[in-house]
C-alpha cells in the first residue's frame, strides 16, 4: 500500500480491472496476443469475411439460375462459382466456424483454466489459416479454379487448367492450422482442468469440442497428404492418380472421403455442443441425459470414420462393400437421434424461454432432424443411385450444414455474445433475424429436395424448362435469408457501442464462464475456482428462481412496463 | 504475485500452467496427439502404396530392385543407433547433467545428418540411373559404362557383391507402373527426410538451449518430447526401408 504524506489516508479511485478487450490497444498486441479470447476475435474477424466471400458466390448462381438458360454467367465462371463456394464455405468458414471461435473462447473459461494448454501454437493456428486464406483468394483473384471442392482426378490433376495447385497448396495449409486447433482442445480438456472439474462435470460443450479434436487430429492429415499428391501429380505429370498414366481415380476419391466424411463431423459435432448449452440454459433445467449426449460424441466421432465411401456407391465399388458402408451409415443415425431425443426430453416440463438463441437451437433441431435423415435415406444402396449428384444431396447437406451448423452458430454467438463483448444486442432485432433465416433457408432448400428427386444434377449452369418454378422459389428463399444473415452484423456491430450492460451472466446460466466478469479480465479468472458441482446445477435455482429468471425479454417488458405480465 | 518467490523452477512454468508437473503432462500429451496425426498422415500414403502394389506386382518388385538396398541398410544401422544416443540423451537430461545431455544431442545430430548425407547420395545415383520420375524418367535403363566416374565405380561395386550369375543380373525394360513406384519411393523418403531435417534443427536448438543451461533435472520437457519425435521419424523408416528395399523376392 502506497501512503501519501500529511494526516489523510489515501483512497484510491475506484477503477474497473482491465479486460481482456482493454488490457492493452495497440495493433502488436491483438496481432502477437497469446490470449485465447483475442485469438478467437481474430477468427472471427477473418471467418465472417470469408462468409461474406462465399456467401457472394452463392448468391450470383442463385441470381443465374431464375431463368432456365442462365441470367448472368458463362458455363466455366459458373463451375469456378460453385468451386469457391464450396471450397471456401467449408475450409474458411464451416471448419473453423465454432471450435476456433466459441471453442478458443470458452473451453477455457469453462474448464477454469487461464488459457489453452498451449497458446503460441493458437496464434501460429490463427496465422496458418490467414496464410491459406492469401492463397486462395490469390486463386480467386488469377482466375479461380472449375474442378469443384471436391479436386476429383483426373480432372483436377490432368484436364483443368485453372488455379488447382495454389488451392490445394491453400488447403494444405489450412489443414494445419485445424490439427493445431484440435491438438490444442484435447491436451487441454485433458490436463487443464480446474480442481474438482471431473470429467462427468464437463460442460457439453467441452465432450463435442473434444469428440471434433479428435476427428480433426486423426482425419485432416490424410486430407493433407491427398491433396498434396493431386498438386505433385499436376505439376510433375507422374501417375499417382490419372487412369492414362497408371494410377486410380477411385483411390484418390477414397482418401478424400476419408477425410471429407469426418469433416462433416467437424462441422457439425460442436454445434451439437453448442445446442446442448443453449437448450438446458433456456429450458432451466439439467439435460436429459448428460452422459448420453456426451458419449454420442465420441460415437458419431468414430462411426464417422467408417462410412467415407458412401459418397462412392456409383463409383464402381464393390457392390459388399456398398452394403458394408450402406450399414455403417445407417449406425450414424443412431447416436445422432439419441442427441435429438436428450434435447427434446430436456425442454418437456422445462421453462422453455424463446429468446433468440434459443430460437436458433430449436430451429437447428428441426433442421437438423431433416437433414439426418435424408441422411438416411441417402446412405440406402437403391435411393442413392437415383439422386446421385442431384440436388437431393445439394439440398440434404445444405440442411446439415446450413440448416445445422449455421443456425447453431449463430445461435452459439448470440448467446455468449454478451460474455465476448459485455454488452446486449437488441432482442427484438435479434429474434427477427432469427425466424428470417429459419424461412429463409426452408424456402431455399426444401425446393431442392423436390428438385433433385425430379432430377436435376448438381453443378449445371442451366436445365430444363419445367424445373424454373423450384429455382424461382429457392432464389427467392437465398434473398431473405441473405437479409437474415446481414442482420445480426448491423444490431451486433450496433450492440458493441450502444448495447445494455450485459453484466456477468444475463441469461441467469449456470457454467463457470458465467461466474466471471463480461467480458473477462485477461487470465479469466481472478482466482481459478474449485469446482463442486456439475455444470447444470439449474435445480438450484429452482422454484424461487424460476419465475423471478423468466427471459431476457420479459425483463425487458418489465423495465419498459409492458406486457407480458 | 509480488510475494512468489521466483524459484528457477517455478520461472519456467508458463503462465498458463499451475505447475511443472502438469506442464510436463500437457507438452507429453501434445506430441502424443501430434504423433498421431503424423502416423495418419504418413498411413495415407502407406495405403496408396500398398493398394499399387498389389495391383503391380511384378512392376514393384523390379522397382524395389533397381533400389541401392546396401544403402539402405547402412542407413537404418546409422538411424537406429542415432535413436540410442537421443535415448542417452533424454536419460542425461533426466538426471540433470548438462554436459553429457550435450554429447548426445551432438551424436545425435552427427548420426542424423550422415544419414541425409547417405539418402542424398542415393538420389544423386538414381537420377543418374534415370530413375526419377517425370521428364528425366528413362524406360531403358541406361548402359553401365555412362554416367559419371562415381555412378560407374558403384555400379562395378554392385556387380563385385551380386550372388546373381553374370548377365542374369541385367535390368529388364522399365514400365510405367514402376515409375510409379519410383514416384511413392520419392515421396515417402522424402516426406521422411523432411522430418529428419525439422527433427535435427529442433535438436541444434537442444543443444543451444542445453549450453545456456536451461534444462534441469525439474525441467526437460523439450528434450523428452523432441526425443519422442525423433524416435517416431526412426519408426517410419523402420517400415520403409523392408517395404521399399527388401521386397525383392518373387
Ligand atoms: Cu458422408
Amino acid at each position: 500500500m502506497a501512503t501519501i504524506p500529511g494526516d489523510l489516508p489515501y483512497i484510491p479511485a475506484y477503477e474497473a480491472p482491465p479486460t481482456y478487450l482493454n488490457v492493452a490497444h495497440t495493433v502488436r498486441s491483438w496481432l502477437l496476443t497469446k490470449d485465447h479470447k483475442r485469438i478467437a476475435l481474430l477468427y472471427l474477424f477473418s471467418i465472417t469475411f470469408f462468409f461474406a466471400i462465399g456467401g457472394v458466390a452463392a448468391t450470383i448462381m442463385r441470381v443465374h439460375l431464375l431463368a432456365p438458360a442462365g441470367l448472368l454467367v458463362e458455363e466455366m465462371t459458373y463451375n469456378k462459382l460453385f468451386t469457391m463456394h464450396g471450397v471456401i464455405m467449408v475450409w474458411f468458414f464451416l471448419i473453423p466456424s465454432i471450435p476456433t471461435t466459441m471453442g478458443n473462447f470458452l473451453i477455457p473459461l469453462m474448464i477454469g483454466a487461464r488459457d489453452l494448454a498451449f497458446p503460441k501454437l493458437n496464434l501460429a493456428s490463427w496465422y496458418l489459416f490467414m496464410a491459406a486464406g492469401f492463397f486462395i483468394l490469390l486463386a480467386l483473384l488469377l482466375g479461380g479454379v472449375d474442378t469443384g471442392w471436391t479436386f476429383y482426378t483426373p480432372y483436377s490433376s490432368r484436364s483443368s487448367n485453372t488455379y488447382v495447385t495454389l488451392a490445394v497448396l491453400a488447403i494444405f495449409i489450412n489443414g494445419f492450422s485445424s490439427i493445431l486447433t484440435g491438438l490444442n482442445f484435447i491436451v487441454t480438456i485433458h490436463t487443464m482442468r480446474a480442481p474438482g472439474m471431473t470429467w462427468f462435470r464437463l460442460p457439453l460443450f467441452c465432450w463435442s469440442h473434444y469428440a471434433t479434436s479428435l476427428v480433426m487430429v486423426l482425419a485432416t492429415p490424410v486430407l493433407a497428404i491427398t491433396l498434396a499428391l493431386v498438386g505433385i501429380e499436376r505439376v510433375f505429370k507422374v501417375g499417382i492418380f490419372d487412369p492414362a498414366i497408371g494410377g486410380d481415380p477411385v483411390l484418390m476419391q477414397h482418401l478424400f472421403w476419408f477425410y471429407s466424411h469426418p469433416a462433416v463431423y467437424i462441422m457439425i459435432l460442436p454445434a451439437f455442443g453448442v445446442v446442448s448449452e443453449l437448450v438446458t440454459c433456456f429450458s432451466r433445467k439439467r439435460p436429459f441425459g448428460y452422459e448420453f449426449i456426451a458419449f454420442s460424441s465420441l460415437a458419431i466421432a468414430m462411426i464417422g470414420f467408417l462410412v467415407w465411401a458412401h459418397h462412392m456407391f456409383v463409383a464402381n465399388i464393390s457392390i459388399y462393400a456398398g452394403m458394408a458402408f450402406s450399414l455403417l451409415s445407417f449406425l450414424v443415425a443412431v447416436p445422432s437421434a439419441i442427441k435429438v431425443f436428450n434435447w427434446t426430453a430436456t425442454l418437456y416440463k422445462g421453462s422453455v424461454a424463446l429468446d433468440t438463441p434459443m430460437l436458433c437451437a430449436l430451429g437447428f433441431i428441426g433442421l437438423f432432424t431433416l437433414g439426418g435423415l435424408t441422411g438416411v435415406m441417402l446412405a440406402t444402396l437403391g435411393f442413392d443411385v437415383h439422386v446421385h449428384d442431384t440436388y437431393f444431396v445439394i439440398a440434404h447437406f445444405h440442411y446439415i450444414m446450413v440448416g445445422g451448423s449455421v443456425i447453431a452458430y449463430f445461435g452459439g454467438l448470440h448467446f455468449w455474445w454478451p460474455k465476448m463483448t459485455g454488452r446486449m444486442y437488441n432482442e427484438w432485432a435479434g429474434r427477427i433475424a432469427a425466424a428470417l433465416i429459419f424461412l429463409g433457408f426452408n424456402l431455399t432448400f426444401f425446393p431442392q429436395f423436390v428438385l433433385g428427386y425430379l432430377g436435376m444434377p448438381r453443378r449445371y449452369h442451366s436445365y430444363p424448362p419445367e424445373f424454373q418454378v423450384y429455382n424461382v422459389l429457392s432464389t427467392a428463399g437465398a434473398s431473405i435469408l441473405a437479409v437474415g444473415y446481414a442482420l445480426p452484423f448491423f444490431y451486433l456491430l450496433w450492440s458493441l457501442r450502444y448495447g445494455r450492460l450485459a453484466g456477468p451472466n444475463p441469461w441467469r446460466a449456470t457454467g463457470l464462464e458465467w461466474q466471471t466478469t463480461s467480458p473477462p479480465p485477461k487470465d479469466n479468472f481472478e482466482k481459478i475456482p474449485v469446482v463442486t458441482e456439475e455444470a447444470y446445477a439449474y435445480y438450484k435455482l429452482a422454484p424461487q428462481g424460476m419465475a423471478a429468471l423468466g427471459s431476457v425479454a420479459a425483463a425487458e417488458a418489465r423495465e419498459t412496463g409492458g406486457g407480458e405480465s | 504475485m509480488a510475494e512468489d518467490v521466483l524459484t528457477p523452477e517455478h520461472s519456467l512454468v508458463a503462465h498458463q500452467f499451475e505447475d511443472a508437473g502438469q506442464q510436463r503432462e500437457a507438452s507429453r500429451l501434445g506430441m502424443w496427439a501430434f504423433l498421431s496425426t503424423e502416423i495418419l498422415f504418413f498411413g495415407a500414403v502407406f495405403v496408396a502404396y500398398a493398394v499399387y502394389r498389389l495391383r503391380w506386382p511384378d512392376d514393384y518388385r523390379q522397382g524395389s530392385l533397381e533400389l541401392k538396398w546396401y544403402l539402405g541398410a547402412i542407413n537404418t544401422a546409422v538411424l537406429l543407433l542415432s535413436s540410442f544416443f537421443m535415448a542417452l540423451g533424454v536419460h542425461a537430461s533426466e538426471l540433470g547433467q548438462n554436459s553429457r545431455l550435450i554429447r548426445n544431442l551432438i551424436l545425435t545430430i552427427v548420426l542424423g545428418s550422415l544419414f541425409l548425407a547417405i539418402k542424398a547420395t542415393e538420389y544423386y545415383l538414381e537420377y543418374e540411373d534415370g530413375l526419377v520420375p517425370g521428364a528425366s524418367f528413362r524406360m531403358e535403363p541406361p548402359p553401365e559404362e555412362a554416367g559419371s566416374g562415381f555412378a560407374r565405380a558403384v555400379k562395378s561395386f554392385e556387380r563385385a557383391i551380386s550372388r546373381a550369375p553374370k548377365g542374369q543380373g541385367e535390368v529388364a525394360r522399365r514400365t510405367r507402373a514402376e515409375e510409379q513406384f519410383m514416384v511413392f519411393y520419392f515421396i515417402m523418403t522424402g516426406i521422411h527426410a523432411t522430418h529428419m531435417v525439422i527433427g535435427i534443427a529442433l535438436l541444434c536448438v537442444l543443444v543451444w538451449m542445453a549450453r545456456r543451461r536451461k534444462f534441469s533435472a525439474a525441467y526437460n520437457n523439450p528434450v523428452e518430447i523432441t526425443g519422442l519425435y525423433w524416435h517416431f521419424v526412426d519408426t517410419v523408416w523402420v517400415f520403409l526401408f523392408p517395404i521399399l528395399y527388401l521386397l525383392r523376392n518373387p
